[in-house]
């Protein structure tokens, strides 16, 4: 193994020195992603300008057998770029090219860097990129390709890996692929999208795009609690109805947002529901009397129905920055993203509460109540002895009851390190053992992203060969037991 | 002739083809038996059929999700959930006597007009448990139809021809059954015409079901099929659109099933050939020229790319040589001389892709055995 200085060196030479730093001060903006509890610093952060740059650079990792990690906006909540001691950081912010956009194939083609929100506007006015994390605005494709990104509109339109219908790969080894969802196969396209970076690093994505809906409506009712607006989701699902988005803000989090953004949600309210139906202009019609319908028989007080885009913007407005707005709660919190059977919402809100009030602890729910993923944020402040740690047990144990109800412990923000100490909550040994078959194949020497997914860190072991039979066991003259 | 045997638990699943891989003799999953897909490969020693592992074991009505057994048949399963007014939104040809099982549609990857809006199945696999030749019984994924939790196996396994082990089970997402559908149609006389319209279809906002293609000798049309409440006024939009775009004799027919299992039918051929193309969108007609020079019958999925085209062996080469070069076809149906005669996945992939699937199939197969021989590149 060369040492850290002779690969540094090889990296200026391919990225150029103005793109390589290992200043203390430079690193400090890349120790972090979004969850900045977690603070790492590497070796050196690279910004290559182009695909044959991040693979040159890969490989001189692989030939120096020093691990990298790829790095988008850094926006992610679960630690999945946080950087490894002694490692690379691979920054493609610099990757930032629409390279195509064919419409008549309802395809666009870019470069990992392009934020979520560019590939709507190149595609606009006639078509969109159905995806859209919180953090649209400056979050990158890649890292929506590695986490599998939702957001709110995936129970109607599915997430990242709906849309990924090829990319090209830089393997851990230095060698490109290219991966096409057409292609006969094993389906490594399916298995490489929300691999958290662990499986290689995209140099060139390709996304399927659809037309802009012709119609959209927006409503928020309002609910004394979050069991009565809980129940009208039940019975707009049970209506047949595949909402664009049906998003739940309890009491806390419509406190926290109103104030921050003033745009008119009820503050005497214990719960508000935002639904957006989009689609045919009639069929959204129809259905918007259905839901207001079945809001009101689920007992809403009041509903706000936005009459034009600027009143869409606004109740859109309130929900997306509830997160920003609990800063008004309390000077901290973790943010969970628990999954629960939409059917066990009541059940678990309920344990949610039980378990805040045994831990003194606050907690604000907003979350996509179509798809049952749930965004507990456990508010806590730092300066008071023993509440971070009391806040992160919580934390824990609200994800434990989400898998006790059937759910899952992330729905779109990944496991990263974040999460890995409870992957053994969801997933048996033997389950965990194959998840490392698929690791091991693309990344046998485990360069890209460690120590991030398992629970623990483990080696690949050598690939078995293809059974060979012996020539003694073929003519019968001996047998294997 | 290799031994058969049903096992009725996961566990003795596992164990078969445990013993299986001790042994080194190789092993195939059956389910419905209809579709004998892949390169031709030496028969298996052993069989091991899905039969006895039939069991709906869950369906969450409440939550649009259900989790099934390999082995069941998937007609059996849409009638639980048409009960519901829910479906899984996979519609592939189930075989004549409709056979085909949730195991088997799954490691085919088929699907029929229904991906048009929902997907293959890959995009509706919420989770799934199989059994490796070691033994080995792993699960991945879940039951929520959100989840990022873990690698996602159940889509490698997807269209994997049981080459990496034995699917035991998955859970799926449902859909609603749209309360009505109604479908209109066009005709075309020439093959841009055809492809022309299709865009337009899919760049419209109508959430359209399903927009299939079906094409015969020069001449054919296109299906348009519309649900929900105002399916009827949504058809009327198509037949204008499609009139705009210059289709003839256009139509909206109500009572719709019957024209769509025609179109699933066209999916596979028990006489002749059957070639699946998938490419850009934007060449259709190019496969259909392609596909009128060797006197192919063609269905398949107008704004995805991707037709079937039933033929006559002898009229395999001409036939791919005229297909637009960056589709990829692979041969699905046909007699064993044909499917000697050729590669019926097509070109192996390019030398590192094929090297990366080897290590898989290694890795989760190791003993080697689970149906060697039928897979792309000869794995």
């Amino acid at each position: 193994m060369e040492s850290g200085a002779e690969l540094v060196r090889r990296l200026r030479g391919i990225c150029g020195a103005d793109h390589v730093l290992t200043h203390p001060d430079a690193l400090a903006t890349y120790r972090s992603d979004g969850l900045t509890q977690y603070r790492q610093t590497p070796l050196a952060a690279v910004l290559p300008g182009a695909a044959e740059e991040v693979q040159a650079v890969v490989r001189a990792c692989f030939e120096a057998q020093v691990p990298w990690v790829a790095r988008g906006s850094g926006t992610g909540l679960s630690g999945g770029a946080l950087p490894v001691a002694e490692g690379v950081l691979i920054v493609l912010a610099r990757l930032r090219r629409i390279l195509a956009v064919q419409l008549e194939d309802s395809r666009v083609v870019v470069e990992p860097g392009v934020t979520n929100l560019a590939i709507s506007k190149a595609v606009a006015p006639t078509h969109f990129y159905p995806p859209d994390p919180s953090s649209q605005i400056v979050c990158s494709i890649g890292g929506n390709v590695a986490e599998n990104s939702g957001g709110a509109h995936c129970f109607k339109y599915g997430f990242t890996t709906t849309y990924v219908t090829g990319l090209e790969v830089v393997l851990s080894d230095g060698s490109m692929i290219e991966l096409d969802r057409d292609a006969p196969g094993y389906d490594l396209l399916g298995a490489f999208v929300g691999s958290e970076g662990t499986l290689g690093v995209a140099t060139k994505v390709a996304l399927r795009v659809v037309p802009r809906p012709e119609a959209v409506q927006t409503v928020v009712a309002f609910f004394e609690d979050t069991g009565a607006a809980g129940s009208a989701v039940s019975a707009i699902v049970a209506a047949g109805m595949v909402p664009g988005a049906i998003e739940m803000m309890d009491r806390l989090s419509i406190q926290a947002a109103e104030q921050a953004t003033h745009a008119g949600y009820r503050l005497d309210a214990g719960a508000a529901l935002l639904v957006e139906l989009d689609g045919p202009r009639d069929e959204c019609r129809v259905r918007l009397g259905e839901v207001l319908r079945l809001c009101s028989d689920a007992g809403a007080t009041h509903v706000w129905k936005a009459e034009d885009e600027a009143q869409r913007d606004l109740i859109w407005r309130a929900r997306k920055a509830a997160f920003a707005a609990m800063g008004r709660i309390a000077p901290a919190y973790y943010v969970q993203d628990g999954v629960i059977p939409r059917t066990r919402l009541a059940d678990v809100l309920r344990r949610i509460d039980e378990l805040a009030a045994e831990y003194r602890l606050q907690v604000a729910n907003v979350f996509h109540a179509g798809d049952g993923n749930l965004h507990p944020l456990v508010c806590y402040d730092a300066s008071r002895a023993g509440e971070p740690e009391r806040a992160e047990e919580l934390a824990g144990l609200i994800l434990k009851a989400c898998v006790e109800a059937g759910g899952s412990i992330t729905g779109e923000h990944g496991v990263g390190v974040d999460k890995k100490a409870y992957m053994p909550a969801m997933f048996s040994d033997s389950d965990l053992d194959a998840f490392q078959r698929l690791r091991c194949s693309f990344d046998p020497h485990g360069l890209a992203n460690p120590g991030k997914v398992m629970p623990t860190p483990r080696l690949c072991g050598e690939v078995p060969g293809p059974y060979r039979q012996h020539p003694l066991e073929r003519s019968g003259v001996a047998t294997r037991f | 002739v290799p031994t058969r045997r049903a096992p009725t638990s996961f566990e003795e699943a596992a164990a078969i083809l445990r013993e299986a891989g001790a042994a080194g003799q190789a092993v195939r999953v059956v389910g419905g038996g209809s579709k004998p897909w892949g390169a031709p490969a030496a028969p298996p020693a052993h069989e091991v059929l899905t039969a006895s592992l039939d069991q709906i074991l869950e369906h969450n009505e409440g939550d649009l999700t259900a989790v099934l057994q390999a082995g069941v048949p998937l007609a059996r399963a849409q009638e639980k959930f048409t009960a519901a007014g829910q479906m899984l939104a996979l519609d592939p040809f189930l075989g004549p006597g409709r056979e085909a099982t949730i195991g088997g549609i799954i490691a085919t990857a088929d699907a029929g007009p229904l991906r048009h809006r929902y997907g293959s199945p890959r995009d509706l696999i919420l989770g799934m448990t199989v059994a490796l030749s070691d033994g080995t019984i792993a699960r991945s994924g879940g039951k929520v139809i959100k989840n990022v939790a873990g690698y996602d196996l159940g889509k490698l396994f997807c269209g994997s021809l049981g080459t990496l082990g034995m699917i035991l089970s998955v859970s799926v997402r449902l859909h609603p059954r749209p309360a009505h559908t109604v479908t209109t149609l066009g005709v075309a006389g020439e093959a841009d015409l055809a492809s022309r319209s299709a865009r337009a279809l899919a760049a419209a906002p109508l959430e359209l079901e399903a927009l299939d293609v079906a094409w015969r000798g020069g001449h054919g049309g296109l299906l348009a099929r519309c649900g929900g409440v105002e399916a009827q006024a949504r058809a009327q939009r198509v037949a204008a659109l499609m009139r705009e775009a210059g289709l003839a004799r256009i139509e909206v027919v109500e009572e719709d099933d019957e024209l769509w299992a025609r179109q699933r039918a066209g999916q596979r051929s028990s006489l002749r050939a059957l070639l699946k193309v998938a490419g850009r969108p934007s060449t259709l007609a190019q496969v259909l020229r392609a596909a009128d020079a060797g006197g192919a019958t063609v269905v398949g999925r107008a704004a995805l790319g991707v037709c079937f085209l039933e033929l006559d062996p002898d009229a395999l080469a001409g036939v791919a040589e005229r297909l637009p070069p960056d589709s990829r076809a692979v041969l699905l149906d046909a007699p064993t001389a044909a499917k000697e005669s050729v590669e019926v996945w097509g070109p192996a992939p390019e030398a590192r892709l094929h090297e990366l699937m080897r290590q898989l199939k290694a890795r989760f197969d190791p003993a080697h055995v689970c149906n060697p021989g039928v897979f792309v590149g000869g794995i």
